[in-house]
């Protein structure tokens, strides 16, 4: 908790880093350093959306048919999933503003949670795809799908997702990592910047899937 | 900020709970509308309202959950940005992708197999165009720029590793691309 | 003025970032933007020398019709490997990583990069990548040359995994060095440091950075993408399995056309200082010239598709690429006709790296126009993968951006070591690397527009006498080269001591101490005037 006390002092509190005039400057600093990460996340994801569209320009039929392979309801309960933990994260973020430190670590709990379940239901997605031999390019041993080249939409599936998927992997990691420092006490009022810019990060990963859900599971 | 104690402290700006619960609820009501009408047979209209929710759902978690309605706006000038050059990026590939054979169907045919520019290779030209540079452009140099480079010896790609990549632009023709991409 | 009296033990004044900590470990974990700086410099240095030496065994092997040195398969592997250590691990962190991490705060009157840790992690990231690429070297090299076109990339039994996963950590570095400029520049300005009173350096750091976090994310999935294609056979880009090696070439230009303009914006950059600070006059039209910058960033995320003319596009797409791509020529004569509109009435002195500016203006024109000939599709079809393109390409990113470069190191060289160089030794650097990069590369535009095709290990007896003057040609910029290696090096220890501003240079960085303080500037300074104001002191 020491380092959310008034700072009247010379002293400068521990999260405060000396190459900025003060702390507006340094949050207001993480949040565009992040935004502008973001940005190349979102091309990152796009060369796949771009292939994405791509293809299915070019075989229309063979992803309508190839998308009945998925389940939609497993998607739904996915994508519901990630937008409560969108909203725990939003609302941790607040709590930390407000003061209120047990509770935003409970919060943090409850995300974590949500991406664990994520992660729980993608893999028995993934596991039933495996067995059935809906497989990405050359391993693609499914014969039950009409149109041309069907190995390319779960090559373009099992790409999305799964690189969808290290991000939540990822974001989780992160997420125990700001669990363990909010319980040392480290955030408050003055300093929460990294809980915000996760919240970030975490956002526009809710916002990938809410794409990828209508494109791979609702049409094709 | 002058003052030494406006230095460590910053006033943020706080939403009320109901605000971050009322999003999230619209959120998950807009997903069971999306999952609703993607049930009803619209022929192409199933995209176009399936994105547009997707966008209005995206619009509400940038808005409210990242706070771009209520923080500085370089944040959203960079959100857009980053979305106006995806566009580019996929809009100008998809014009090549579906355009192609639009003005005039090339007509392809392999280097000839008698040129000087086999006659010191011991390698047989298996296959005529090769690998790397993408076949069309070996097909289209010989066709329009009247063999003259023909006389050096072929070297690389062209003695190596050509079965394969000739095999292969075989094979693409018969992917069921609509328009014929390459001078084979 | 902060210029102290109190020496360290090489006579420099202390503090300075060099002498306050010592020993290898306080350079590997530093975290100051000074010594990442330098840090690159040592890293792009070696792999300059890497690609130089490929480069010179590639002109011996052309010397004459025949086998001299290699044969095919490693004369495509030598090519490969010129171009993508030259392009991935020297030219792209080259002047923003290495001159551009010591210099920007500097001139923005800041203590450091906005994210210094991140900024060491982009020079290990570099490292890292870096090592890839050296694995894929030593376990046998890579002959797809270096842009990895699809299908042969897929099909090729040589190191393309290693290499390629080399170069996607290597956009990591990139892009952490994009991200942390972009963030300094918006938030770390000195007080009065207004966004017209940039230095046209910064300018085109930022311009450069704009391009690095937003094309290099799409190289990394275009990568990925090739590296999941050998791997799994996805079907994207491999024709065996219905994918279209087309679309390859739209990922891999739609970064790689920006990245061109990653290596010649700072390039830019520097001239612009460098005419200034030798003209003794304000650079005419600097809103112009700052905002063709951004102009060029913009538009070159346009033309990608003039690289695939001949590559089976869609026709119309061609000539709209070929349309766009003249519009790039426009920021760029802005900036061309401004800075020799500068040079006009202005009280120039001839120091070496004035000398590298004239030169730069010379070859950048030449580079530039030509690249306007192969941006018309007709006259395209005819110079395509011909020594045309590697003439002009060489002239743009070496006569562009390494001229530019070495007069940046020529220029802050006394900034970063307190210490001058041989000004004779200058010149006769200049002369030879100028005179040998013309006799190198002039002769590849004569011997391209005969129909010398590139990549090739062997020719007809018709172009041996032309290969012979470029090989010499090589021969002589490789000696320029070393000489400037050796006097810049010897002058470390040797170097007469200067003060903070041996050119009567008008930015900020010339306030500071030589070498500079730990924390830049002893006190904040404050700007009160445009970066480019010889008559009234300005701090």
């Amino acid at each position: 908790m020491s380092n959310n006390q008034e700072h009247k002092g010379a002293h400068p509190p521990e999260w405060f880093q000396h190459h900025f005039t003060d702390a507006e400057q340094q949050q207001e600093s993480a949040k565009l350093g992040m935004w502008v990460f973001l940005l190349t996340e979102i091309l990152f994801f796009g060369g796949l959306f771009c292939a994405y569209a791509i293809y299915r320009a070019w075989h229309p039929d063979m992803f309508i048919n190839a998308h009945t392979a998925l389940d939609w309801r497993m998607g739904g309960l996915n994508t519901i999933v990630l937008i409560v933990s969108s909203i725990t994260m939003a609302m941790s973020i607040r709590s930390f503003q407000l003061n209120q430190q047990k509770q935003g670590v409970m919060l943090l709990v409850v995300t974590l949670m949500c991406a664990a379940t994520f992660m729980v239901i993608k893999y028995f997605e993934y596991s039933h795809k495996f067995h059935v031999g809906q497989l990405p390019g050359k391993f693609y041993t499914f014969t039950g799908i009409e149109g041309t080249n069907p190995h390319i939409f779960f090559s373009i599936y099992f790409l999305m997702t799964g690189l969808h998927g290290i991000h939540v992997l990822v974001g989780m990691g992160v997420i125990i990592w700001l669990i363990m420092r909010a319980k040392k006490g480290h955030f408050g009022p003055a300093y929460y910047t990294p809980v915000e810019v996760t919240g970030l990060y975490w956002h526009l990963v809710d916002m990938v899937w809410i794409f990828l859900f209508p494109l791979f599971y609702l049409i094709g | 900020m002058s003052q030494l104690t406006d230095k460590y402290s910053h006033h943020a700006h706080i939403l009320p709970l109901k605000v971050y619960l009322g999003i999230g609820g619209t959120l998950i009501f807009m997903t069971l509308v999306t999952v609703a009408v993607a049930q009803v047979h619209l022929g192409p209209f199933n995209l176009l309202v399936a994105l547009a929710i997707a966008v209005f759902k995206a619009i509400l978690v940038g808005l409210f959950f990242m706070h771009l309605k209520y923080d500085n706006k370089l944040f959203a000038v960079i959100f857009v940005s980053s979305l106006a050059f995806l566009g580019i990026f996929i809009s100008i590939t998809l014009f090549d992708t579906l355009r192609r054979g639009d003005i005039y169907q090339e007509v392809g045919m392999p280097i000839k197999a008698n040129s000087n520019m086999y006659d010191s290779l011991r390698v047989a030209p298996a296959h005529g165009a090769s690998g790397h540079e993408g076949a069309t452009d070996k097909a289209t140099e010989s066709v329009t720029s009247g063999d003259d480079s023909s006389g050096a010896k072929a070297t690389g790609h062209e003695g190596t590793g050509n079965d394969s990549g000739g095999a292969k632009d075989t094979g693409h023709v018969a992917t069921g691309v609509e328009s014929p991409k390459s001078g084979h | 003025m902060s210029y102290s009296p109190a020496v360290d033990d090489n006579g420099l004044p202390s503090p300075n970032y060099l002498s306050s900590e010592k020993g290898l470990w306080s350079w590997l974990s530093t975290l100051d933007h000074k010594r990442i700086g330098i840090l690159y410099l040592i890293g792009i240095t070696i792999a300059f020398f890497l690609g130089g030496v490929f480069a010179l065994l590639l002109r011996l092997e052309l010397f004459f019709p025949g086998q001299q040195l290699v044969g095919p398969d490693t004369y495509n592997k030598l090519f490969t490997l010129h171009g993508a250590v030259m392009v991935f691990l020297f030219i792209i962190p080259s002047i923003p990583a290495a001159l551009g991490n010591f210099v920007l705060p500097l001139q923005l009157g800041a203590k450091d990069v906005a994210f210094p840790r991140l900024n060491l992690a982009s020079w290990y990231i570099y490292v890292a990548g870096s090592l890839f690429a050296l694995y894929a070297l030593v376990t046998g090299g890579v002959d797809t040359g270096w842009t990895f076109y699809t299908p042969y990339s897929t099909s090729s039994n040589t190191a393309v995994i290693s290499i390629t996963t080399g170069a996607f950590i290597l956009g990591f570095s990139s892009i952490f060095t994009g991200m942390n400029f972009i963030v300094t520049i918006h938030k770390l300005r000195a007080p009065g440091m207004t966004w017209d009173r940039l230095p046209l350096m910064v300018w085109a750091l930022y311009g450069t950075a704009l391009i690095q976090v937003l094309a290099t994310p799409v190289l990394a999935i275009t990568l990925a993408l090739l590296i999941m294609e050998r791997t799994l056979g996805v079907g994207i880009f491999d024709p065996a399995m219905g994918g279209d090696p087309v679309l390859f070439q739209h990922f891999f230009w739609f970064y790689s056309h920006p990245a061109v303009y990653i290596m010649i914006l700072p390039g830019m950059g520097i001239i612009s200082e460098l005419i200034a600070a030798f003209s003794k006059r304000e650079i005419v039209g600097y809103k112009f010239v700052a905002g063709s910058s951004l102009a060029i960033a913009l538009l070159g995320f346009l033309v990608w598709g003039h690289h695939m003319f001949t590559s089976g596009q869609s026709e119309l797409a061609s000539a709209i690429f070929s349309f766009l791509t003249f519009f790039v020529a426009i920021p760029s004569a802005i900036k061309v006709f401004n800075w020799t509109a500068t040079l006009y009435k202005g009280r120039i002195s001839l120091e070496v790296p004035m000398l590298y500016a004239l030169g730069f203006l010379f070859l950048f024109a030449i580079g530039g126009l030509t690249g306007l000939f192969l941006g018309t599709l007709s006259v395209d079809i005819h110079l395509h993968d011909t020594y045309f393109i590697v003439a002009h390409f060489h002239y743009v990113m070496m006569g562009g951006t390494v001229i530019a470069l070495i007069g940046g190191i020529h220029y802050w060289w006394p900034k970063m070591f307190g210490r001058m160089y041989s000004q004779f030794w200058g010149v006769v650097g200049f002369i030879l690397v100028f005179v040998g990069f013309n006799v190198t590369f002039f002769s590849q535009f004569i011997m391209g527009s005969q129909g010398m095709p590139r990549r090739y290990w062997d020719y007809l007896p018709q172009f041996q006498r032309i290969h012979g003057i470029s090989t010499v040609g090589a021969m002589i910029l490789g000696t320029g080269l070393f000489i400037i290696a050796i006097y810049l090096i010897a002058s470390l220890r040797r170097g007469t001591i200067v003060g903070p501003n041996p050119w009567g240079a008008s930015t900020l960085e010339w306030e500071t101490t030589s070498p500079p303080h730990p924390h830049n500037f002893e006190n904040q300074p404050v700007v009160t005037g445009g970066p480019y104001d010889f008559n009234k002191p300005r701090v």
